[in-house]
């Protein structure tokens, strides 16, 4: 039982160790494949149990609860274990050919793993100290892979990155101190349970309103992000589509983790602010979008406004609208990382990523075009892939509760969404390429092809395949829904002792 | 830096300090001190000695990457807190082994934790000497 939940974050580290020591060889690399593979496996144990008993928890150490570090896994949880294993996977396969040998000899892969070992740490834990343990490995370690290679952009958007993310920091920490003054433990159960005790109330929303900053950080909320296009067009592809797929909506999981666990007081205040800020980055993000001319930077933008769609489903707080956030969580990282993966290709094959300097992918490269067809319009929201149920159940969501406002501005930045899309699709694919060159995929070795296309297709597939049978998908999402929105079971199960 | 003065003084420091290091090490087992602060006290032999002799001399010294021993001590923490699971415990419960144990003395422990304990000492003692050496060369 305690290992089902421990080897998932135990994994990363070890492949971390065993890829740095042999970085000068072969070897580095294809440990970080196979150590991100045991750990896909890892983690559908991992969910197979959650699904069988609901929420597990281990006390690590042996040490109790709320007095030890207890890791723990709800649906939430667990969906996004599964779903970190399968970006690093398909991403460490992508990095085979993305990654040059120097920076393979600077530490890649340790890096990348020891990156993915902070991002599931940060998922399973259920200690809030500990939750900043993770959040600082996860800096340290893509700051370093941000950097990595020195170019001048590189370390501009690196040090943008940095600093904005330690102000976060700070504010989490700082807030971190005042929630163990007011309520004397840092367990997250034991908090929910200690902070309705609290007698001053009011001073519980302003340190709620500390961490809804210090996470909006991390999660790239209007009006927070602007280290996130700043930075995430400057590092290899491989490194600018995990933290595409992950590092922002690890921000917003621990949003939704601590303002539907412990930041439940208040909620016409608190929640009320979400929704503003739901609206206004779903917004700033896509008319940002529409400005830009380069590849990376619409898809940076595009995360920004996608992320709104996420705040809102917990903003609205309903059954259906927290669903609606799970289910666009795990439809985001899939097609999001893979969108940055394709505007990689992209490059290889046409020599840019600017939408002015490249083009006639259609005609030289029309399996790649189909393959960026599938997330693409999938991300405006096309119907039947699967950023069309996903906006779906929450545009449903809204209309549920008569909030016509947030429903109207959900539907329009899907349409500006598609238009960012649209213009991808005409420049990069349609138009012909203006210095007349075909870029055709056998510009690449079949070796490269081969690795660079294969973890595309496999996330396009996975759309599909969410996209086409959505029903177990909404009705996983529904059921994590309920665990959050009662979280009785989460905290008997991590105060209940060893289950 | 080219100074007799500071060269002289090193080559005796050095290794006191990196003795020093290995008794906080030791100490924290049940005082103030411990496998963080013994890597620091460790790590700054090693910086004087960069210092006074130049990075390749202090490199040379060292034999080993301040990179890999980082890594190398997160293995070793880790593999500490993975032991428990021979014995069926959660993730980094302590196992203990007393050695010469008789009725009245517990005998000398010698637990997981302390491997954990060296492992970090690894981390921090790598860590922070990697990230000397490479400002040092950078200057």
């Amino acid at each position: 039982m305690t290992w089902t939940l421990a080897t998932p974050l135990v994994l990363p580290f070890l492949t971390a160790v065993l890829a740095f020591l042999a970085r000068y060889g072969a070897a580095g690399r294809w440990f970080s494949v196979a150590g991100n593979a045991i750990l896909l496996g890892a983690s559908i144990l991992l969910m197979a149990r959650v699904l069988d008993q609901g929420v597990i928890a281990t006390q690590m150490g042996g040490w109790a609860a709320p007095f030890g570090i207890t890791l723990v896994a709800d649906y939430l949880s667990a969906v996004m274990v599964v779903i970190t294993a399968i970006t690093a996977l398909a991403v460490s396969v992508y990095a085979l050919s993305d990654i040059d040998e120097r920076k393979e000899h600077l530490g890649y892969h340790a890096l990348f793993n020891i990156l993915i070992g902070g991002v599931v740490g940060a998922f399973l834990t259920g200690d809030l100290f500990n939750l900043y343990v993770w959040f600082e490995v996860m800096l340290i370690s893509s700051f370093g892979l941000l950097i990595l290679g020195g170019k001048k952009e590189q370390i501009d958007g690196g040090i943008k990155y940095v600093t904005l993310n330690l102000i976060s920091t700070i504010l989490f920490l700082s807030g971190i101190g005042l929630l163990y003054g007011m309520t004397g433990t840092l367990n997250m159960a034991d908090m929910a349970r200690a902070i309705d005790t609290v007698e001053n109330q009011g001073l519980v929303t302003v340190v709620a309103m500390m961490f809804m900053v210090a996470f909006g950080v991390k999660a790239a909320v209007f009006p927070l992000f602007f280290w996130l296009p700043a930075a995430y067009h400057t590092p290899a592809f491989s490194v600018s589509a995990v933290f595409a797929g992950l590092l922002t909506k690890v921000g917003v999981y621990a949003l939704i983790r601590m303002f539907t666990l412990v930041f439940d007081g208040d909620i016409g205040f608190t929640h009320q602010i979400l929704l503003w800020v739901a609206a206004l980055t779903m917004v700033t993000g896509v008319l940002g979008a529409a400005a830009q001319n380069d590849m990376r930077k619409i898809l940076s933008f595009h995360i920004v406004s996608q992320i709104g769609y996420m705040i809102m489903g917990l903003a609205l707080l309903t059954p259906l609208a927290v669903a609606g956030a799970v289910f666009y969580l795990v439809h985001h990282i899939i097609v999001k990382a893979n969108l940055f993966l394709i505007a990689g290709v992209a490059e290889r094959t046409a020599g840019s990523t600017n939408l002015d300097r490249i083009g006639g992918l259609y005609k030289s490269a029309p399996l790649l075009a189909v393959l960026f067809f599938i997330p693409a319009f999938s991300l405006a929201g096309f119907p039947p892939l699967s950023g069309f149920w996903a906006k779906y159940v929450l545009v449903a969501a809204a209309i549920e509760i008569e909030g016509w406002i947030i429903a109207a501005v959900a539907l329009l930045v899907g349409l500006l969404t598609i238009f960012s899309m649209t213009k991808i699709w005409a420049e990069a694919f349609w138009k012909p390429h203006p210095e007349g060159v075909d870029p055709e995929l056998t510009r690449l070795t079949p070796q490269a092809r081969r690795n660079l296309l294969i973890p595309i297709a496999a996330l396009a597939a996975m759309t599909l395949v969410i996209g086409f049978s959505p029903d177990p998908f909404v009705t996983f999402a529904k059921d994590a829904a309920a665990q959050l929105l009662d979280p009785t079971a989460y905290i008997t199960t991590v105060l209940g002792g060893e289950a | 830096m080219n100074s007799i003065i500071l060269r002289v003084g090193t080559q005796y420091l050095c290794g006191i300090l990196v003795l020093f290091s290995l008794y906080m090490l030791i100490r924290g087992h049940n005082e103030p001190g411990g496998g963080f602060i013994g890597g620091l006290i460790g790590s700054t032999g090693f910086v004087l000695f960069a210092l006074a002799c130049g990075t390749a001399d202090a490199r040379n010294a060292l034999k080993v990457m301040p990179q890999n021993i980082a890594m190398a001590g997160l293995g070793i923490a880790l593999l500490a807190g993975i032991y428990a699971a021979i014995f069926g415990d959660a993730l980094f419960t302590g196992q203990w082994l007393f050695i010469n144990e008789t009725p009245e003395d517990k005998g000398i422990p010698i637990s997981t934790v302390l491997f954990f304990d060296i492992g970090v000492y690894l981390v921090v003692f790598g860590s922070i000497l990697s990230i000397v050496f490479a400002m040092e060369e950078e200057i």
